[in-house]
């Protein structure tokens, strides 16, 4: 029992681009156990999508007809079936805001542990070991697990999405989902973060986050952005504060930016700020805590507090 | 209704800190109320003051320490609190989701509550899984990421924060997990009248005998074997000096690269 099942994720229409990251993972943990990799995509046009992954790696593809949008009362029915057919050793599962809605459900049902926002998976015989990070991506950890089965979900953009063509057979499941036990509705979508500035046009970025303190020490960055002729954004819990609308924010569930120069500010670097700033071509941090995250991707670093650096820097173009 | 909201005592770590085996030394940690957890808990609360909900209670897995943690959430205005500590969690360097959900869950059956708000994730150990996994556990209805409520009769309209700035609406039936986002309203601060009612409300403590818990579900099936500084990806050029040199010498790259004159 060495088998693994990776689950594509999909919205409006569209295979998710972790659809081929957990494809990746799953084609590794497959090399290690010699098992087979076996993918399930669940609801939406499944013949299109089940074309779509049939990729490198892939043995087998399960299509489960049921459903245009996720819903996580069928993905979890669908998926706890699929293992109980299958029976994988490993379930890898996208970190992503659907697989956090129905991955726990999965590893309950199954009653199996379950490993997160992994970064990192490999296998010593029955060990699943796998790298995780704490307290905001400060350290990182190798956690492992013994058990028959394990449900994993892993980090967006940690694996390279696999694209080359496969060979893989696709299978219809037919899943036997229980409509009574479907307690909530997907009704629509909004967008959000609409406006008048698009921060993703803006070719220098001034970005400030939570070292600003403050409300009214905006009022220095805004300084500094007019100096720079530049554009400003911000990390989450300044948008969260009410201190800048929503398309200012830049993340995960912001904006993805990609602008000559981003300065990141009093950000500290979580992954989903990240996700949205590390297409920029130069990355330049301002940060006192010269072990944040955020130096991790940054090309070049300023470990002083902003409060002498900003006004030395507004100085400097005035 | 009733609302229960799990509340976690996270660690704070300093900018400078040393690892010691598997945890950070403890002289460089701190303790504060998780954030997400704090948005948890205005949300329960202004659905008390809305005339929703009668009752928000909180409920934390920690020791004495984490008192002044939960002390914190009952300043914010939750009405009373529970408090689970066992000589068996002492030991456990891993508290995984199967075993906080282990004693959610025998939590969840004594109180019974109608709608249980969690926080997204946690910020030390980030699992972000304990609120959908005790859902399923206790047989609720849940939903992740929740940056909008309202509570209509046995229904739970909500907003789901996809990626990209995309919201989901979807409609939940009662009794229901929610896992609540940060930015979902402003939480408040303690008063110095809320702080002082605190010190009078109920902070119940009970063990793992008392929730009918045996001391093995808590164990875990994670083991926390290394700790480490994470290898820097890329190549920093770190800019040295003074505020005044340090700032020049971004000038000049901002002014190299075309960006800023
Ligand atoms: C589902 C989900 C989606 C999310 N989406 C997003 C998203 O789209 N965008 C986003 O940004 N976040 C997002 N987050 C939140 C994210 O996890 C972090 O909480 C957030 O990015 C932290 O913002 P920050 O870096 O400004 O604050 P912190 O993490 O608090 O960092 C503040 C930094 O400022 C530094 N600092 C403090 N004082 C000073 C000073 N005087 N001078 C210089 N530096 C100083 C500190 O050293 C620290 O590094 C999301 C979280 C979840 C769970």
């Amino acid at each position: 029992m060495s088998d693994i099942l990776a689950v594509a994720e999909h919205r409006q229409g569209e295979l998710r681009d972790v659809s081929r990251e957990v494809v990746t993972a799953g084609a590794e943990l497959a090399g290690e156990t010699g098992g087979d990799l076996h993918v399930a995509v669940v609801g939406g046009d499944v013949e299109t999508f089940a074309d779509a992954l049939n990729l490198e790696g892939v043995d087998t593809v399960h299509t489960v007809a049921y459903g245009e949008e996720f819903n996580h009362d069928v993905y979890t029915q669908a998926i706890t079936q699929l293992a109980d057919a299958l029976e994988p050793a490993y379930l890898v599962m996208p970190n992503s805001v659907n697989g956090l809605d129905y991955a726990p459900a999965v590893a309950t049902r199954l009653d199996v542990p379950l490993v997160t926002d992994a970064v990192g998976l490999a296998t010593e015989g029955d060990t699943l070991v796998g790298t995780r990070e704490m307290y905001g991506g400060k350290v990182e950890t190798t956690t492992e697990v013994d058990a028959d089965q394990v449900a994993i979900t892993i980090r967006g953009a940690e694996w390279e999405p696999t694209e080359a063509a496969g060979d893989a057979t696709v299978e219809a499941f037919d899943a036997d989902i229980d409509e009574d036990a479907i307690g909530s509705t997907v009704t629509g979508f909004e967008e959000v973060a609409g406006g008048d500035v698009d921060i993703s046009e803006a070719d220098l970025l001034v970005s400030i986050g939570r070292g600003i303190e403050e409300e009214e020490n905006l009022d220095l960055i805004r300084e500094l952005v007019e100096a720079l002729d530049a554009t400003l954004s911000s990390s989450r819990p300044i948008v969260d504060a009410g201190w800048l609308p929503a398309n200012r924010q830049v993340g995960q569930s912001g904006k993805v930016v990609t602008p000559d120069v981003y300065i990141a500010i009093g950000i500290s670097g979580a992954v989903q700020h990240v996700a949205g700033m590390k297409g920029s071509e130069t990355i330049v941090a301002i940060n006192t805590d010269p072990n944040a995250p955020i130096m991790d991707i940054a090309d070049y670093a300023i470990h002083d507090d902003l409060f002498d650096v900003v006004p030395a820097l507004i100085e400097q173009f005035s | 209704m009733k609302v229960l909201v799990p509340v976690k005592e996270v660690a704070t770590v300093e900018d400078e800190f040393e690892i010691d085996g598997t945890t950070i030394d403890e002289r460089y940690l701190g303790a504060d109320l998780n954030e997400w957890d704090d948005y948890a808990i205005e949300e329960a609360v202004q659905l008390e003051e809305d005339g929703v909900v009668d009752e928000v209670v909180t409920v934390t897995i920690g020791n004495e320490e984490t008192e002044q943690t939960i002390r914190q959430a009952l300043a914010k205005g939750a009405d009373r609190a529970i408090r689970v500590w066992d000589d068996a969690l002492e030991d456990v360097d891993l508290l995984d989701v199967g075993a906080k959900v282990a004693i959610l869950e025998a939590v969840v059956e004594a109180e019974d509550p109608d709608l249980v708000l969690t926080g997204v994730q946690s910020g030390d150990d980030s699992f972000g899984a304990t609120g959908v996994a005790l859902a399923e556990a206790v047989g609720y209805q849940w939903g992740a990421v929740v940056n909008q409520l309202d509570l209509e009769g046995e229904t739970a309209s909500v907003h789901r924060e996809l990626e990209g700035g995309i919201e989901e609406l979807t409609e939940i039936d009662v009794p229901a997990v929610l896992t609540i986002q940060t930015g979902i309203n402003e939480p408040r601060y303690a008063s110095l009248r809320g702080i002082r009612m605190a010190q009078r409300k109920e902070l119940d403590h009970q063990t793992l005998a008392d929730l009918g818990v045996e001391a093995d579900a808590v164990a875990g099936d994670l083991r926390l074997t290394a700790m480490y500084e994470p290898e820097s990806e890329s190549d920093t050029t770190v800019f040295e000096g003074g505020a005044d040199e340090t700032a020049a010498q971004l000038a000049d790259l901002l002014r190299e690269k075309g960006v800023a004159q």
